[in-house]
């Protein structure tokens, strides 16, 4: 777990500056996100489900990104308490992609070990290594990895549900295997290579 | 004094601009003057000079001089762009006696040293210029400018406060004018607000007064209830004819005593006027001061129409003045000008779901508080939820509600942020409710506007700067429960907030009318692709378009507000008058004509001409360009297929002189 | 019969058993043919873009590779599944809007003898080809047992009506389609202000509280607005408020009982089928009560629930607007259609 940077939470003024970060992230996500284009007006950071969560409202962390705070952005919870649900991306006046920027935002903290909390990153990465093994998703090898992991008291809860899922035959203790799995391995290897940079 | 040399190639006089250092610092202009006397010396070229500032007095000055003294045919001046100074250089030839179609200018400062570093190749590149320009204006005719009378009548389209006040103004000054008008009575949309901004002025109060000084105006004639149907014609000479929609009312006999309003026993919604928040007769005025005072029968509405009974309005009528069987009426006018004032239409506040207009009873749109705000409005004045009863304790306030938005309309509707604090004074002037009020930015530039702000502060509006997220009915707890909540981010507090209110005013912009595009073309007027009409130069033309002979005034070009709206009516009338005092209107000479010989009548240019100049004859199957529409775009001679038309002032004779001589390096084996 | 190419997802396999199950009893009535994209692998949901934006991308676009590569007759695909419907929809039009990132993925795709062209294949959902290529009229004619005196709450969820990037919902906040289906099928439309409002998404799984709170705002509109039941087209939004509807109750001290099923499931209950065979029973949050209520006769008046104001009492509201498509103004007259 990284040492977390709390000085940029409690002080006015702004410490580093990286300017070029806006450009970073903007490059880095799918599609045109049209991040340069933000007026601050705030209809995510009223729009968001979930914003009593957050670390700070999106349009917030889009001001931080500006201004070049590039730590401050990275630790931020913000990004891994987004729902993706696409309120943000409808009501924006200036069509700025924001879900698809938390997903950058995501992959930036990852690979700069800065979040503060391991449980989202650590799911992401959970379901991924299932995917990339299979296929296709495993639910139950995700859920007790998980669980196991960062919240065993909640598993115990929960036995209850997962029993009813398992009768119900809504879960599967066996992974389900694509046959392509040598071709979708080959893919993935080369895209883990590639970036974008244009 | 343009008389031609019989004997020999016509004396050109050659002068290269300086323009301070801005082509001297590229071009080595006394190269390309020594040049251009001595090479040029064979083709005409009689005198060359170079000087600091050409477009200056004394610049000018010498090319007069050397017109008069050396009996110039023909004048280039290497300088900058013609947008710029053409009518200078023109005038300059004018002013001594010299046709002024026979001065050209050459760029050498837009296309040469401001494009190029390397001197050397600017030079050169200046010397072919000029060379191509001397070989054109060779082959330059002396041509006159074309005059055309101008009808003194005006036709003002839109009796908004912008078409009010420039027929006033033309009326004023002693000349008819025709107000057409689509709505029963003129007055516009500034006729359905309550208040105005920034003196919180009553608008009937201010309005009225014009609208009956127009509809009494000796000079001005009233065509409400009726539109344009058909324009032909050209500047000075348009020939209109106007649908006069069927009353029902012979205004003859109608006194505009109203009984027969009284009587219609059928009510329904008054989306117009009432914007939909009250009702009116199927007979009726829009509203109590309406001028002219007839009324009109609402025939898809009417029990009669419909179904062939009632007639309560004619058994009422005490001067039989209903007329069931009237029809149509077509008339058609000369005009000189126009001048569009058709004013706008509002956003369509449904579009925005997440507000919740249409869906939650209690959300309405500005145009709908101005209604229920006005005394003489649905609620007599009384601000109430839709209910029709009830006070509200909480109101909020939307700015940008379909503006400044990507996914409605990009621009600012510049009215809505005084809108908006205009209505947060009245809401607590009138209830003493908590008024809340959402905005992006507080845009508040004109005269006491800022001020009027200030008031508002004052006055305890809790101001939130956010954009709206939504407004909902979902509550999450107690204190949300019967209210809607507006849920948006307090960016300045950088928190989420959820405030329970019971009344929203969505602040909604100004697009263009519905049927602007129609418009534009019945008019030949551009139009943007949002719809707006587009002026002649946005910062220094306002009130021009492109086609002469027709201005545009009023909200029809653009977001403003009534004083904005009044200045260019009143522009436009002032253009108006300028060409009714001049007579006749001058008429660049610089257009198409076709030659009949070798016209085939494929008719390919006349679909294509923009400004409807080209007419067809039947009867000897040929095609003829009516110069004073023409505005020698030069589409048809491009595409004519026999090469029947010509440019005057572009003659292929002219174009390919110019070529030649930029291209007077190349030695090209034919 | 109207082919279509089936892009499944993992949790119609498993989580979402009924809504595949009930899926395919409807089908064949319906006239729709479903042909299952070969050896289709996991869309990544919302999990892979969060970690590695090319692979990501390049393990969507495998099944848009695989699908453009049936010759089917047809090159529609349809995803039942919200998050893989929004994951195949925007892998293709982003790689369209952005050449670098569909130039990046095609470099990867090649890698496994692939290649992918945007825009090659129609992403579109159940619910959409329903509607508009099936038709209300249709399903109408094949319902034999209408579910009149269901009280249904339509719950479309986020990820289907946006962002809607090719235009395909009548609304991204309040989109009229769910409502329609359910009304064609003679069930009772509750007034529900939160049809599009997010479940929590895999925050059941990351951050129970902020999604126990999500959940609650949803079952307890619905409950208030007097719904027996809700219906949805997602299998996460099923998921969160089914099986962890017993959770958001332990946490808050609620009792709430709301069973939410999948609407193929409820149009199969319409059109005759029985409920063992559309997955009925699999339920964490029983369905027995709700289902009680079909066929038994329901009083016309509701005494409280949606604020509805009578008729001619007030001030007139606004017609409604039907279809809202953003771009150009619209006039009242052409938006009511």
């Amino acid at each position: 777990m990284p040492q977390a940077d709390t000085q940029s939470f409690r002080t006015a003024l702004i410490q580093e500056e990286d300017l070029s970060l806006l450009e970073e992230v903007s490059m880095k996500t799918a599609g045109v996100s049209h991040l340069e284009m933000c007026i601050q007006c705030g209809s995510c950071g009223g729009s968001c489900p979930p914003a009593e969560e957050m670390d700070h409202t999106p349009r917030m962390l889009f001001a931080m990104l500006r201004a070049g705070m590039r730590d401050a952005v990275l630790q931020s919870n913000t990004p891994w308490i987004c729902v993706s649900c696409y309120h943000c991306v409808v009501r924006c006046p200036q069509n700025v992609h924001i879900t698809d920027v938390m997903y950058t935002l995501k992959s930036m903290a990852i690979r700069a070990k800065k979040y503060r909390d391991a449980t989202a990153p650590e799911f992401s990465e959970t379901f991924v290594d299932m995917v990339e093994k299979y296929g296709r998703s495993f639910e139950f090898g995700l859920a007790t990895r998980h669980y196991l992991k960062h919240a065993p008291l909640r598993l115990v809860g929960m036995s209850t549900l997962g029993l009813g899922m398992l009768t119900k035959g809504r879960m599967s203790l066996t992974p389900k295997r694509i046959k392509g799995m040598p071709q979708l391995k080959a893919i993935l290897d080369k895209a883990k290579e590639l970036e974008l940079t244009s | 004094m343009s008389a031609e040399s019989k004997s020999s190639k016509p004396k050109v006089g050659v002068y290269i601009c300086h323009c301070g250092t801005n082509i001297s610092h590229t071009v080595d202009v006394e190269q390309v003057r020594e040049w251009a006397e001595k090479t040029l010396g064979a083709e005409g070229v009689v005198i060359a000079r170079d000087y600091k500032f050409m477009c200056s007095s004394l610049g000018q000055e010498l090319i007069e001089k050397d017109i008069k003294e050396l009996g110039l045919e023909r004048v280039v001046v290497a300088a900058c762009s013609p947008h710029l100074h053409e009518m200078t250089f023109r005038g300059a030839s004018k002013r001594s006696g010299l046709n002024p179609y026979l001065t050209e200018l050459a760029s050498i400062r837009e296309q040469v040293s401001w494009v190029h570093t390397d001197k050397a190749v600017a030079t050169e590149k200046a010397k072919a210029v000029v060379a191509g320009a001397v070989r054109r204006v060779i082959q330059n005719e002396p041509l006159e400018e074309i005059r055309v009378p101008i009808h003194p009548d005006t036709l003002v389209v839109g009796g908004g406060i912008a078409g009010i006040q420039a027929a006033l103004e033309i009326a004023n000054a002693g000349f008819k004018v025709y107000l057409v008008e689509r709505e029963p009575s003129i007055g516009g949309h500034m006729a359905q607000f309550d208040k105005t901004f920034p003196t919180l002025d009553c608008a009937a109060c201010i309005l009225t007064p014009r609208m009956f000084e127009a509809g009494n105006h000796p000079n001005i004639e009233l065509l409400t209830w009726s539109e344009v149907t058909h324009v032909a014609g050209y500047v000075g000479n348009f020939t209109v004819t106007i649908k006069k929609k069927p009353r029902y009312v012979n205004t003859d006999l109608c006194t505009g005593c109203g009984i027969c309003v009284e009587k219609c026993p059928k009510k329904v919604v008054d989306d117009v006027y009432e914007a939909g928040l009250g009702y009116r007769k199927v007979v009726y005025t829009p509203f109590a001061q309406a001028v002219p005072k007839y009324p009109v029968i609402d025939a898809p509405n009417c029990t009669y129409f419909q179904k062939g009974t009632c007639k309560a309005c004619e058994k009422f009528c005490p001067t039989n003045a209903i007329d069931f069987t009237q029809k149509e009426e077509y008339v058609t006018i000369q005009v000189g000008n126009i001048i569009l004032a058709t004013g706008y239409d509002l956003f369509d506040a449904r579009r925005v779901s997440n507000y919740g207009y249409g869906r939650l009873a209690n959300v309405f749109t500005s145009i709908e508080f101005e209604r229920m705000s006005n005394a003489a409005g649905p609620t007599g004045g009384n601000i109430v939820l839709r209910d029709g009863k009830t006070q509200p304790k909480t109101v909020g306030i939307i700015h940008c509600v379909g503006s400044r938005d990507k996914n409605y309309n990009n621009y600012c509707s510049s009215i809505c942020c005084m809108q908006s604090l205009k209505f947060a004074h009245l809401v607590r002037e009138r209830t003493g409710a908590t008024v809340y009020e959402f905005y992006i930015d507080m845009r508040t530039p004109m005269k006491a506007y800022d001020e009027f702000y200030q008031r508002v502060l004052e006055e305890g509006t809790l101001f939130v700067r956010g954009k709206v997220a939504q407004v909902t009915n979902a509550a999450r707890n107690e204190r949300e429960e019967g209210k809607l909540i507006i849920q948006v981010e307090d960016t300045l507090a950088g928190k989420q907030r959820r405030i329970p209110v019971d009344m929203v005013i969505l602040s909604i912009g100004m697009e263009p009318r519905h049927d602007a595009k129609e418009t534009s073309h019945l008019f030949g007027v551009g139009c943007s692709s949002d719809g707006w009409f587009i002026e002649k130069h946005p910062k220094l033309d306002p009130v021009s378009t492109m086609t002469e002979g027709v201005m545009i005034a009023g909200c029809a070009t653009g977001p403003k507000d009534i004083p904005a709206s009044v200045a260019q009516g009143a522009a436009a009338a002032a253009r108006v008058l300028n060409k009714i005092m001049q007579k006749e209107v001058v008429l660049e000479p610089i257009k198409a004509s076709i030659n009949e010989a070798q016209c085939s009548g494929c008719r390919i240019c006349n679909g294509l001409c923009p400004f409807n100049a080209i007419l067809f004859h039947e009867d000897r199957m040929v095609s003829e360009i009516n110069p004073a529409l023409c505005q020698g775009c030069g589409t048809c001679v491009a595409a004519c297929p026999a090469g029947a038309i010509s440019g005057t002032g572009f003659s292929n004779e002219q174009i390919l002189a110019q070529i030649d001589g930029l291209l007077m390096d190349v030695n090209l084996a034919v | 019969m109207n082919d279509y190419l089936f892009y499944p997802g993992c949790s119609m396999e498993s989580s979402a058993k009924a809504y595949y199950d009930s899926l395919m009893e409807i089908a064949e009535p319906l006239g729709i043919n479903l042909k299952e994209i070969e050896d289709w692998n996991c869309c990544g949901a919302t999990e892979y873009v969060g970690i590695n934006l090319i692979p990501a991308y390049s393990l969507i676009a495998r099944n848009l590779a695989l699908a453009a590569k049936m010759n089917n007759g047809t090159k529609t695909v349809v995803a039942p599944c919200s998050a893989c419907y929004l994951n195949l929809a925007k892998a293709d039009y982003y790689m369209a809007e952005r050449p670098a990132l569909g130039e990046k993925v095609n470099q990867a795709l090649e890698a496994g003898g692939l290649h992918y062209v945007p825009g090659t294949l129609d992403i579109r959902h159940i619910l959409d080809v329903i509607i508009n290529d099936i038709g209300l009229d249709v399903l109408k004619s094949k319902v034999v047992k209408p579910l009149k005196g269901l009280r249904v709450a339509p719950y479309l969820g986020c990820m289907v009506p946006r962002p809607d990037y090719y235009h395909r919902w009548s609304d991204p906040e309040h989109p009229i389609e769910l409502e329609e289906v359910l009304k064609a099928i003679g069930a009772e439309v509750v007034d529900f202000p939160r049809a599009t409002a997010c479940c929590g998404g895999h925050m059941t799984q990351i951050g129970p509280e902020t999604a126990y709170e999500l959940i609650r705002r949803l079952i307890s509109s619905a409950e208030k607005y007097k719904a027996d039941i809700m219906v949805t087209v997602c299998p996460m939004c099923q998921m969160n408020i089914d099986a962890y509807q017993a959770e958001t109750n332990r946490h808050f001290g609620t009792h709430y009982h709301m069973p939410i099923v999948f609407f193929t499931q409820l149009i199969g209950l319409a059109l005759g089928f029985p409920p063992e065979k559309l997955g009925f029973g699999t339920e964490i949050t029983s369905t027995k009560e709700a289902l009680a209520r079909i066929g038994v006769e329901v009083p016309e008046a509701v005494e409280e629930g949606a604020p509805r104001r009578k008729k001619e009492e007030g001030l007139p509201m606004p017609p409604r607007l039907l279809k809202n498509v953003k771009g150009k103004p619209r006039n009242a007259e052409e938006a009511e259609q």
